[in-house]
């Protein structure tokens, strides 16, 4: 929607909330609505530290940060058709919130699924910070906007409907996207939307459905998008082909991580090569633009370049390590009485998204274009304007659908390095990274190093301390300072003074138990790598590390896994959750020696899951998990199908990161730099039987979805594996040899591709 | 520069490229076909895989000049027109797919294996080594083997003894068989095509 969107009028809805409604003047309905503000999707909160993310988590804050924009988040077009669109302002990367958004959508207009359709907004500006892709919020965020502006539009719809018919609006009723009279004439929403879309339009209440008459919301819905990825007709950016024929770019890059300034010494030759169109440097590396990809990596490797040092080429894995255990903040409770002391560490783990960093630029003194992935991409369109001086406002930033994330696509280094490149060779240009270089040269989960103190004494547990040190991870990708801006700002808070990594760890990491004494503390360590959120962020090694020492102390109590945690699980809705997955995984039950069940719990950003495992070890070298079985809270499921999906995912990174992916980083720079080296798992390495239970509604507020699941399973594996094996789960992955032959450092890519 | 000549999904193309351009560049940058993706370029992603003469293989690290005058099949030769193959239909059916971004390659991958091996176990389907890196590989399999049931019904539940159709007065011609007769035949030749559909590569059927 090009068209500003001006607030029209504002009518009283509900008794309690009023609705303020945009309209946007043209021949069709464009809608958008939000409640008048001081009201919406985030109440007051009141924390209570330290457990701050029981109250307040990242998600409400990041809702917080963008209230002053929430009601202009959603514009919702009915067209003459009959054709519901709404543009989305986030990234589809795998999570199905298109899909979910498009039920919210049928659901509260009271129109079938099927002429609903739910696409990716470009960059809004006029969003600030509300068009950020993280933190598990999208569906969190959206939900009531959505709700609100498909609500307006039905009003609308409804009262064209009535005035059309010359019948009071009271007497209409719409029913999958016809009005209906009560004399049983009818009219389609396409044969209203021009009516509907009359500014001197008389328009009566407009009222959020009752949650309990939801016909769509909260069953189980197939990918709206899944027929265009099973046939290959989905366009991922570098299917794309806006500027037909344009160059293709790769980029060389250092031998070692932010290697710096490159020197040519056979340009040349290069440009000589078939189909080099021409060579640029930029601050990353030299691109190379060329005909085809094929050529552009051919004209990459040829290159001849001398670089200087790059910002750590003196750390490796174990010395990055050594750091992080030295900065440990210390432990409150002395080891006094009966103590379980536990130590951890994590190796660096490569995103991995399937689709490398890609984006296409047409980028010309004046402003341009471009199109890629992006979870951020206000951030991405000011960072190129202000970086090529380039006047504000003249980028247009397309938002792509894009080949998974898993936090990657946080960052736009795709979009910021094919936007210089094109501002440099001065033509429209196609950039995508190599395999290898976006594990080697592409953000990481930093390593972290942990330790648990948990004391006991009889049947209680009197104290659970958890220290956590890591690389710093960066957040700065456009909201750094709105996260801590809103997080402060909110009533009560006493982080004024804490950095962005302080807040979201503590508004995601939190304790489910009753352990006592609780404490969680976080200190980075800057090691100028290359870092961002990773699926889970902290939770992942935080909650899974502490998942092992439950099972520990109950081994040490002498309960039982499940008994233990049934005791100690803060609340009545966790323990459900844990009741449901223990019964349907039949907890307790025989396994042969070296196969062994485990068991963990995880609750955040308003949601609780419990995974339960079964892991033959038998092979210690390849253990397989054979059997998972996993239930989901997420207070309000929108689609129980996508929610089964998540959680699946969530499942695979567990097994991916507890048993063999990581990354050795050796003199600066990752060995590993493909699929065959960094080791996420294939098939074979995947439960034949999963199943997975999503609840019915619970607090009737959608919670976090994308990131919930890894803990919890992250947790379960490790304690299967310690149950098996009798061994102690402490430094991730478990199985971690270097296995593989590295690629060459200097040429950060291979011969092994054919020309 | 050379010109090369092969079938793609069922139709004749003419590429003007270098001999040792590799077959994905010179689908995506040459004809503009995108089913088949980039993930690694050293075939061990397998996100490219389609088939070569009704064989799975990857474009990634093959040469133009080694597909001339044989016949490739990507992910958008799979489906008949608006008849999706059974194993298209199997993914949908399982919503398997997350990001998309490896499902063509997986689906090829699939369509593959249960040409070698139409009723795959579990140990089968774990030789599939294409990457995930959403984690479907769950619906995957699930897929794998609702798209195996699928494809051997035909096969499995032959026409025994066909239901005798009682056609009206004078609607079949006078061939010299009987009427049990020709609708047998029929059902035969029908199963037959179905099962020769589901078996065969679509593209190689055009041909």
């Amino acid at each position: 929607v090009s068209a500003p969107l001006d607030p029209l009028d504002e009518h009283s809805g509900t008794t309690r909330r009023r609705f303020l409604t945009y309209l946007v003047a043209g021949p069709t309905l464009v809608v958008a609505a939000g409640y008048a503000l001081g009201e919406g999707t985030a109440n007051a909160v009141v924390p209570t530290p330290p457990q701050l993310a029981d109250s307040l988590d990242l998600g409400d804050v990041l809702i917080l940060a963008a209230k002053d924009t929430e009601s202009k988040l959603i514009v919702i077009e009915v067209s003459a058709a009959g054709k519901v669109t709404c543009a989305l302002p986030r990234a589809e990367v795998g999570q199905g919130i298109t899909t979910a958004v498009a039920m919210i959508i049928a659901e509260e207009m009271d129109v079938p699924l099927d002429v609903v359709t739910v696409t990716l907004a470009d960059a809004r500006p006029e969003l600030m910070s509300g068009q950020l892709t993280g933190g598990s919020n999208s569906i969190r965020s959206v939900y009531t906007p959505t709700r609100n502006a498909a609500a307006a539009a039905k009003s609308r719809l409804t009262a064209a409907g009535a005035k059309k018919m010359g019948v009071p609006a009271s007497s209409v009723r719409m029913v999958d996207g016809v009005v209906t009279a009560a004399d049983g004439r009818t009219a389609t929403i396409g044969e209203l939307s021009a009516l509907a879309a009359d500014p001197n339009l008389v328009v009566g209440k407009a009222a959020l459905k009752d949650p309990a008459t939801f016909k769509l919301v909260g069953t189980p819905h197939n990918r709206k998008d899944a027929r265009a990825m099973v046939t290959g007709a989905l366009k991922y950016t570098n299917d794309l082909e806006p500027r037909p024929g344009c160059a293709r770019a790769m980029v060389r890059r250092p031998p070692t991580i932010k290697g710096t300034a490159p020197v040519i010494h056979n340009l040349a030759a290069v440009q000589k090569m078939p189909g080099i169109r021409k060579i640029v440097i930029i601050q990353t590396g030299v691109a190379v633009l060329a005909d085809t990809f094929g050529q552009a990596l051919d004209g990459k490797e040829a290159l001849e370049v001398t670089w200087g040092p790059g910002s750590v080429d003196h750390e490796s894995n174990a010395t990055i390590l050594a750091k992080l255990k030295a900065s440990q903040l210390p432990l409150t409770v002395p080891a006094i009485g009966t103590v379980i002391d536990a130590e951890f560490d994590f190796a660096p783990v490569s995103h991995a998204a399937m689709e490398t960093n890609t984006a296409i630029a047409d980028v010309k003194a004046g402003g341009g274009t471009v199109w890629s992935s992006m979870k951020s991409p206000i951030e991405a369109g000011a960072e190129i304007e202000k970086e090529l001086g380039l006047p504000t406002g003249s980028m247009t930033m397309h938002v792509t659908q894009g080949g998974g994330s898993f936090g990657r696509r946080l960052f736009y280094d795709g979009a910021l390095e094919a936007a210089r490149i094109s501002h440099a060779a001065g033509v429209p240009v196609k950039l995508m990274w190599t395999r290898i270089d976006d594990m080697r040269h592409g953000r990481t989960r930093g390593s972290s190093a942990h330790q648990i103190r948990a004391v006991y004494q009889g049947q209680n547990v009197l104290s659970f301390e958890h220290r956590v040190a890591a690389v710093e991870n960066d957040l700065t990708h456009g909201l750094g300072d709105a996260i801590t801006a809103a997080a402060a700002q909110s009533q009560g808070l006493p982080i004024g003074n804490m950095g962005y990594s302080q807040t979201v760890f503590t508004t995601t990491v939190k304790s489910p138990y009753n352990f006592g004494l609780t404490t969680q503390l976080l200190n980075e360590v800057n090691m100028d790598l290359n870092t961002a959120s990773w699926r889970s962020v902290y939770s992942a090694p935080t909650r899974g590390a502490e998942e092992i020492v439950v099972d520990e102390l109950a081994k040490a109590m002498g309960k039982d896994p499940l008994a233990f945690r049934r005791e100690f699980l803060a609340d009545a809705r966790y323990l459900t959750v844990l009741n449901k997955v223990a019964a349907l995984g039949k907890w307790g039950k025989a396994m042969p020696t070296g196969t062994a069940q485990g068991l963990a719990f995880h609750a955040e950003y308003k949601s609780c899951t419990a995974c339960l495992v079964e892991l033959d070890a038998r092979d210690r070298k390849n253990p397989r998990v054979t059997r998972a079985t996993i239930v989901g809270d997420y207070g309000r499921a929108i689609n129980p199908r996508g929610l089964e999906s998540q959680l699946l995912g969530g499942l695979t990174d567990a097994i991916a990161t507890v048993f063999k992916a990581g990354l050795h980083i050796v003199d600066g720079l990752p060995l590993e730099g493909s699929y065959s080296q960094f080791h996420f798992p294939r098939q074979k390495s995947i439960p034949p039987k999963v199943e997975i239970f999503i609840m019915p509604p619970t607090t009737g507020e959608p919670g976090g979805a994308g990131e919930l699941g890894l803990p919890a399973a992250v947790g379960a594996i490790c304690n299967a594996w310690a149950r098996a094996t009798g061994l102690k789960p402490r430094s991730f992955p478990l199985i971690f040899p270097v296995d593989f032959t590295p690629f060459t450092k200097n040429s950060g890519s291979t011969r092994v591709q054919p020309r | 520069v050379p010109k090369y000549s092969f079938m793609l999904n069922g139709k004749q193309v003419h590429v003007d490229a270098p001999a040792d351009l590799s077959v994905l560049w010179t689908l995506r940058d040459k004809l503009g076909v995108t089913g088949p993706k980039y993930g690694c370029g050293i075939n061990v992603c397998k996100a490219c895989t389609s088939h070569l003469d009704g064989k799975a293989f990857n474009p990634c690290v093959t040469n133009l000049r080694d597909v001339a005058g044989k016949e490739v099949t990507t992910i958008e030769g799979l489906a008949k027109g608006d008849k999706l193959h059974p194993v298209q239909e199997a993914w949908l059916e399982q919503d398997v797919a997350q990001c998309g971004y490896c499902q063509p390659g997986q689906i090829m991958a699939a369509v593959a294996l249960l040409k070698r091996i139409p009723n795959p176990t579990d140990a089968d389907i774990d030789t599939i080594d294409n990457v995930c890196r959403c984690g479907s590989y769950f619906r995957i399999r699930e897929a794998i083997k609702s798209a195996a049931a699928k494809m051997a019904q035909p096969v499995a539940l032959p026409p025994k003894k066909p239901t005798p159709i009682q056609p009206a007065e004078g609607s079949l011609p006078a061939t010299g068989l009987d009427t049990g007769m020709a609708v047998t035949g029929a059902t035969a030749v029908a199963a037959a095509a179905i099962v020769r559909y589901l078996r065969e590569d679509a593209a190689a059927e055009e041909i």
